[in-house]
């Protein structure tokens, strides 16, 4: 049912590198997923697998330079991001594409009123006028769940808590009522009750108003009450997709595996001790050959470190970039006989 | 806010009591007293003395010159024994200010320009050059600066009076020599607090909002990087205005700067502890001006607001 409806945001084989003194970084390599119309597609892997510069590279936010596009396409609604003007891009930015930030503490001016820095989002857009726009910037922020609204909306951000801050940023980003929110990891640095709210309110207005949303975390609790689909990136690479009860009880990556491994069960006796996944990230300076996992993988054959590997199509929407899927690999509990051989993308 | 002010208010008299009753007990210190001239007889000396009440005990002289002080009178000066302090600084004060107002307005609205220039060009010409006039600007001392003034616009091409203070065209080279240094100074706060902002996720945010950038710059660069400017502002006004010594002395101003200077020389104590106390509380002035508006410009520093 899914797979029928529209792509909003498509990427293609894009690739993203920054100029730094030590080098060319190559933060996301050859990174290709696609946005459905009111999907919430989740967005997984640890601290610099390439998870925000991905979200970053869709509205060309990444500072540039040191930054720059190596190759691939971004096609929102079958436009080009990566061939746009800056004017075109500001059109979509704010308009058709909203973004919430990590850290809801430092995203907002702390010289302006909140009211204010809603509103300018619609700055140089035309056909509203000024009551309009503070009519749709109290109501938006009763949709995110502010109350008292007038007084709140002249209130700058340090007199706000951080889940209020949060949901003002939610605000910015709806207020035009863009088809695709972007939120790179919107709960990270809030407590757990004011996280549970922050994630019943997105479901919410996904339910209202019909967005999609880009979800990036590296909180596998959040994918699971959220996403409809994930994606799992690793050393700039996707390396499997599929939808999150795939994902969760049809693990097909070593490396997702390990993810699921490292959480904190309710269960987990006193004393035992958590399962982390040994080693560190690849050195994207010099990304391995092979498989960028290879090197910490409790499964990893000769070839992984030879050849990077091809992907492999398990279900219509569940896939795997990993050695082990292939039909001469020895067996293990990560094989799931692939259907059909898919192309590599 | 009210009470933020009265509790600043508070602050700077006391700060100007404690330096009143420091500088009256220092200049006694001094080696020497103000009528030590080889001229004067030993009975015009003692006359002197008994005149201006120095053979009082030195606190009964204290007490007087603080309740003279309350009385907003300085006293009279001892080397032009026949005019009073606020005579001397009421007639030299508008001299320095006006230099110092014109210098001023010049080295805050180029010293800010230039700074927001070169930042928003980071690595550029643009902000190499801006960099090279911050470094010229303060590694430069101010009479070699008002001195090449003079020599290349006042001798070499004759366009602007050399010295003098008598009309708008006399103004202008003293006010630059004067700006330049705190040109320099307040272009590279600006630039580097400018840098600092420019990496906020604020900034961000802004950018995904889709403004443009010189809307960024304007409404949530420029007001979150000028505090620090306005921190050195404070006393960089009070120094200004109350006239420097060296600019007045080349240009031949007739501004306090001179007397100041003198006043210490002479062992003029009532010019001393004048001159000091006036430029103590405008120094008080100014830094409370810029606490206040530290709350206009950024909002979290309001206290007791409601």
């Amino acid at each position: 049912m899914m797979a029928e409806k529209e792509n909003i945001l498509e990427l293609k084989n894009v690739v993203y590198s920054f100029h730094t003194y030590g080098g060319e970084v190559k933060a996301v390599r050859d990174v290709s997923f696609e946005v459905r119309k009111g999907e919430i597609l989740g967005i997984v892997g640890e601290s610099g697998c390439g998870k925000s510069v991905t979200a970053q590279c869709i509205l060309r936010l990444n500072p540039e330079p040191p930054g720059f596009f190596g190759g691939g396409e971004i096609l929102f609604k079958g436009q080009d991001i990566l061939k746009m003007s800056n004017k075109e891009i500001r059109k979509i930015r704010g308009g058709e594409i909203g973004f919430v930030f990590q850290d809801p503490m430092t995203s907002l001016n702390p010289t302006m009123r909140v009211g204010a820095q809603i509103e300018e989002v619609f700055l140089g857009r035309t056909g509203v006028t000024k009551k309009e726009v503070k009519d749709r910037a109290l109501e938006i922020m009763k949709l995110v769940g502010i109350s008292d609204v007038e007084k709140r909306y002249r209130q700058y951000p340090h007199e706000l808590s951080g889940g209020m801050k949060q949901r003002i940023m939610i605000a910015i980003a709806l207020v035009s009522r863009p088809s695709l929110i972007i939120c790179d990891e919107p709960t990270t640095s809030l407590d757990v009750t004011i996280e549970a709210q922050i994630l019943d309110l997105l479901l919410d207005l996904r339910e209202k108003l019909g967005t999609s949303i880009i979800m990036i975390t590296h909180d596998l609790g959040v994918i699971a009450r959220l996403c409809d689909r994930v994606i799992v990136m690793y050393g700039g690479k996707v390396v499997e997709r599929g939808t999150a009860d795939e994902l969760f009880y049809d693990t097909a990556h070593p490396y997702t595996k390990g993810l699921m491994n490292s959480i904190a069960k309710l269960d987990t006796a006193k004393g035992e001790k958590l399962q982390p996944i040994e080693g560190t990230p690849p050195d994207l300076f010099s990304p391995p050959v092979g498989c960028p996992f290879a090197a910490r993988c409790d499964y990893c054959m000769d070839v992984c470190n030879e050849m990077p590997p091809e992907v492999y199509q398990l279900t219509d929407e569940h896939a795997t970039c990993c050695w082990l899927q292939h039909e001469m690999a020895p067996d293990n509990d990560m094989k799931k006989k692939p259907e059909k051989k898919g192309e590599v993308r | 806010m009210l009470k933020y002010v009265t509790k600043r208010v508070v602050a700077a008299i006391l700060t100007v009591f404690a330096l009143v009753t420091i500088v009256f007990f220092l200049v006694r210190l001094m080696p020497g007293e103000p009528f030590t001239s080889a001229k004067l007889t030993k009975e015009v000396a003692e006359n002197m003395n008994s005149y201006y009440g120095f053979d009082k005990p030195i606190l009964e002289q204290y007490f007087t010159y603080m309740g003279n002080l309350l009385h907003g009178n300085f006293g009279y000066s001892m080397k032009y024994t026949n005019k009073t302090v606020n005579y001397i600084i009421g007639q030299t004060f508008p001299f320095s200010a006006d230099l110092g107002i014109r210098a001023l307005c010049l080295a805050v609205s180029i010293g800010l320009v230039l700074g927001i220039i070169a930042a928003r060009n980071r690595g550029k010409k643009l902000d190499f050059a801006c960099v090279l006039i911050a470094i010229v600007g303060t590694s430069i001392p101010d009479f070699i600066m008002g001195a090449l003034l003079q020599y290349f616009f006042g001798i070499k091409w004759g366009l602007l009076p050399v010295a003098k203070y008598l009309g708008f065209e006399y103004t202008i080279l003293p006010a630059c020599a004067l700006a330049f240094y705190t040109l320099a100074s307040v272009s590279r706060i600006m630039r580097s607090s400018m840098l600092e902002v420019t990496s906020q996720d604020y900034i961000k945010t802004a950018r995904s909002k889709g403004l443009s950038e010189l809307r960024i710059t304007c409404k949530h660069q420029i007001r979150n990087a000028i505090m620090p400017v306005m921190t050195v502002l404070g006393p960089t006004v009070a120094s200004v205005l109350t006239g420097t010594f060296v600019i007045e002395a080349i240009f031949a101003i007739p501004g306090m700067g001179k007397y100041y200077v003198e006043s210490v020389n002479n062992n003029d104590y009532a010019m001393i502890l004048g001159m000091t106390v006036f430029y103590g509380c405008f120094l008080v002035l100014c830094n409370l001006i810029v606490d206040i508006l530290y709350g206009v410009a950024d909002p979290r520093v309001r206290i007791g607001k409601r």
